[in-house]
């Protein structure tokens, strides 16, 4: 190719990408930069007319964040709030293993030639394609403590089973407002991308395989275990490591509908504090600091998995 | 000898027979566990329904009905008058189709140079959009917040609009589909004199349907049920989404028991346009969530 063609090429792609490029730059790349530049001020936007107030306090966000200090004789948090929230978000995504495995149920369920099956695997994605403020309300009505779908069903068993049986406050308790959020999450996820997934995984692996492990005479539990569990080990993989960064910055929209998350701050987490520093409070350079925290262990993580993820994954 | 032939045949038949049984055996048991998950996922919608047809009476019956009776429409009629309903659907439906439009176009446009053009910093710079899509949304989310009440947009329809229409996302799906495409067909329309802007949208473009829109549904979904953004960068009825006039709801019955009537209405008309788009496309997403594996 001669020169000229090469520099047009070249003109070409700059063309071709400037649309993207500059919005990237702007409201991507830049913006990185400027949030861990804000997690060493003492930065906040005033009301009105909005400006800027900002001094610079070098690692002293973190220290807040992270810190403890000795309050008589006892080692405090600097910022208890934070370590609950942690806490919070940590709770919660220990329904992740069961919305896994969920969905690898339902995967190994609809890989099988019926009819209809499109039909159910519709069905099954709905939750998926309706989340947000809408599919909050109406568990937040499902869940209602006197009138909602949920308790009533619970007091009809008891009376099949001549029980008192009552449901829990559900959203307004604070011991069952979290498994109340993890319940609807299972319902949300199950039926949703990790299940498409999987069935792509399952589809994948070759026929044979199965045929020459039934000459050697092994059930369906071994075919499983020997087969299929390892030709899926890399969906697995992917879709835990894809769970877990979600799991972090996740929790927002449906404690903010359901609960404002409460009650007594028992369904707030990282993502909501990180809102609540920015638009609450205004407090941007703390909350440019918690995001900046969230990141870090987000890719930590993500490395420890590629690291040691990879020997258990068989391709 | 004729004798043992029958007995195999017979053990044969027997067999087959068995099998027959059993394989009508699995799929039995097979559809009976899919209609009771199918009934789980349905039962929450049908309750929505259900109660957004109901006298507000009966909405704090006990126990509750399945079936309301009578069945009234009233609340699909409050819902346009109690807060401005109509205004929040139409801001939605715009949002919704400008980022979509915006978004689909600045990532065809960025993934052909990415997959097709060659030009010095290509493969860097592809690396560096892949590692942006590992970041957090939250640590983007505070400076561009502070841009847009730098730049006066808070409560307009740019603070909606334009930051959402660039994403390495898109970028980096409609690329990998490019890239399947045989080089040979723009060969040949090189060697005929085509520019390259004609191979991009007389053959790459026409050849990437699919992908196309399955990054069309999944633009349009995303932004339809967005909810933080909107409700960051937005402070009035007027430039509300619907998720976020959703939330206003709530709002007018912070001091009484909530019409969830209303409120169900609401929400139904709210879920309703994706849920349509999905039946009728869900085939694009299949393949797209397969295509990519991301999104999730």
């Amino acid at each position: 190719m001669n020169l000229k063609a090469r520099n047009r090429e070249t003109l070409t792609a700059i063309i071709f990408l400037l649309p993207n490029f500059l919005g990237f730059l702007v409201f991507a790349s830049i913006p990185v930069l400027v949030s861990l530049g804000l997690s060493f001020f003492d930065a906040q936007l005033a009301p009105w007319p909005q400006v800027l107030t900002a001094k610079f306090i070098g690692m002293g966000n973190f220290i807040k964040l992270l810190g403890f200090h000795l309050k008589d004789g006892a080692w405090i948090a600097n910022d208890p709030n934070f370590w609950k929230f942690t806490g919070n978000t940590l709770f919660l995504m220990m329904v992740i293993p069961f919305q896994i495995f969920g969905s690898l149920i339902l995967a190994l369920i609809m890989n099988q030639k019926l009819r209809g099956m499109v039909a159910f695997r519709t069905i099954y994605f709905l939750p998926t394609i309706a989340n947000g403020v809408a599919i909050y309300l109406l568990w937040q009505w499902v869940y209602n403590p006197n009138f909602g779908l949920l308790n009533s069903m619970i007091a009809r068993v008891g009376d099949v089973l001549n029980l008192k049986l009552q449901g829990p406050h559900w959203l307004s308790s604070e011991a069952w407002a979290k498994p109340s959020l993890m319940i609807m999450g299972l319902w949300v996820v199950i039926g949703g991308h990790n299940a498409i997934l999987y069935l792509a995984a399952l589809q994948n692996i070759p026929k044979d395989f199965y045929d020459a492990a039934s000459i050697d005479g092994a059930g369906p539990w071994k075919k499983f275990w020997s087969i299929t569990w390892p030709m899926i080990s890399p969906t697995t993989f992917f879709i835990t490591i894809m769970a877990v960064i979600f799991g972090f910055q996740s929790g927002f929209m449906q404690a903010y509908i359901m609960t404002r998350g409460g009650p007594n701050g028992a369904t707030t987490t990282l993502e909501y504090y990180i809102f609540k520093n920015l638009y609450e409070w205004q407090h941007v350079g703390y909350a440019a600091t918690i995001a900046w925290f969230l990141f870090i262990v987000i890719f930590i993580i993500t490395l420890l998995n590629w690291r040691f993820g990879g020997k258990v994954v068989h391709y | 000898m004729r004798k043992q032939n029958t007995r195999i045949s017979e053990a044969l038949l027997k067999s087959k027979r068995l099998k027959v049984k059993r394989e009508l055996l699995r799929k039995g048991i097979t559809y009976v566990a899919l209609t009771a998950i199918g009934v789980t996922m349905l039962l929450p919608f049908l309750w929505m329904l259900s109660t957004s047809l109901k006298e507000p009476q009966a909405i704090y019956a006990f126990p509750p009905k399945w079936i309301p009776e009578p069945v009234i429409v009233e609340s699909y009629l409050k819902v346009w008058k109690i807060v401005p309903f109509a205004r929040f659907y139409l801001n939605s439906i715009f949002v919704a189709f400008c980022v979509t439009i915006g978004q689909v176009m600045t990532s065809a446009f960025a993934a052909y140079a990415f997959s097709r053009l060659r030009f010095a910093g290509r493969d860097k710079l592809f690396f560096a959009y892949l590692a942006t899509m590992m970041i957090p949304y939250s640590v983007i989310l505070v400076p561009v917040y502070m841009l847009m009440v730098y730049f006066r947009w808070i409560d307009t329809y740019k603070a909606l609009i334009i930051p959402a229409m660039f994403t390495a996302y898109g970028t980096f799906m409609l690329r990998q589909f490019f890239m399947t495409i045989p080089r040979e067909l723009e060969d040949a329309a090189r060697i005929d004199g085509c520019s390259l802007f004609g191979i991009f949208w007389k053959i790459i473009l026409p050849l990437s349907k699919p992908a196309l829109a399955t990054l069309t549904m999944f633009t349009f979904m995303a932004s339809w049920n967005n909810f933080m953004w909107p409700l960051l960068v937005t402070n009035s009825q007027e430039k509300a989404t619907l998720p976020v006039g959703l939330s206003y709801f709530q709002e007018v019955y912070q001091y009484t028991q909530p019409d969830w009537s209303l409120l169900m209405a609401g929400s139904l008309l709210a879920v309703l346009p994706v849920v349509i788009v999905f039946v009728f496309n869900q085939r694009f997403f299949v393949e797209g969530i397969k295509l990519s594996g991301i999104k999730g």
